[in-house]
């Protein structure tokens, strides 16, 4: 999860210097159960999904779609909000971004389930499907940061 | 019951991704997002490997909540490789966006497929 780590994110259209990385494994034991507490949320908010909204065979994996779409534009607003403007405690980031908007959205079941409509003989849907997340998925998060940091500057005016 | 198998394996799953993108980034000075990629190609050959066996009656229901569900629908993510996408593209290095997203995809898939066939000439 290197875009949720803080040297990452240092502002707007920078990238992460690679030698400020830290390479020290101490104090990580709180970010590890948090991780682990929010990815275990994320993952039952999915599954919560599924069985909301179950999958028919052979037909477009609707629910994962909107799954991941929604995941990617969350992200956005939240990696936003919280580099620009929120001086959250240290464990919010890799709690909300890392654990549970990670342990939501799947990059396994997307694949797999292309692999299963092409298998099953729907190459059309598996093809239709996997451009449609790419698309949707990168728009999301490009507009969410965008409104995002709009708004942010609004506000500060 | 499955509520359950779903947050053991969420659990191990997102720590999983965790420590190997930490792993896996302190191990090279590139700003292609490696860790990442490594985590997804790898939940894709675990999930079709699972899909395969689950296929030939190899995998019960309650073992492709834990595995399936939870441990590869955790480890694996889209929103940070989107995330991810998105920055190297703003930060100029539009190539390495492009080539983020088709690598990706490519291994992946290939990643899911090849898994199926492992488990086909497993448990078939």
């Amino acid at each position: 999860m290197t875009a949720l780590r803080s040297e990452k994110v240092d502002g707007p259209g920078k990238l992460r210097v690679p030698a400020g990385r830290p390479s020290s494994w101490h104090g990580q034991g709180p970010v590890v159960a948090v991780v682990a507490v929010g990815g275990a949320l994320g993952a039952a908010a999915r599954y919560g999904a599924s069985l909301i909204w179950p999958t028919q065979t052979a037909a477009f994996p609707w629910t994962t779609f909107w799954v991941n779409v929604i995941g990617c534009a969350v992200i956005g607003v939240f990696l936003v909000v919280i580099s620009d403007v929120w001086a959250a405690h240290r464990l919010v980031r890799p709690f909300f971004g890392t654990g549970v908007l990670g342990g939501f959205t799947t990059f396994s079941t997307y694949a797999v389930d292309i692999q299963k409509l092409v298998d099953e003989g729907h190459p059309r849907t598996g093809l239709a499907y996997l451009a449609a997340t790419l698309v949707a998925a990168l728009a999301a998060v490009w507009l969410a940061v965008v409104a995002t940091r709009k708004v942010l500057a609004w506000r500060r005016r | 019951m499955n509520w359950l198998l779903v947050i053991a394996g969420g659990m191990v799953g997102a720590p999983l991704r965790y420590l190997t993108d930490r792993a896996v980034q302190s191990r090279h000075a590139t700003v292609f997002p490696w860790g990442t990629f490594t985590v997804n190609v790898i939940g894709c050959l675990i999930l079709g490997t699972l899909a395969g066996a689950a296929a030939a009656g190899a995998a019960s229901s309650h073992l492709q909540l834990l595995l399936g569900t939870g441990l590869c629908g955790a480890l694996t993510t889209y929103s940070t490789f989107s995330y991810e996408t998105l920055r190297l593209a703003e930060g100029g290095a539009r190539f390495y966006a492009a080539v983020n997203v088709i690598a990706s995809v490519v291994a992946g898939l290939g990643a899911a497929f090849v898994g199926v066939s492992v488990a086909e000439a497993l448990w078939v």
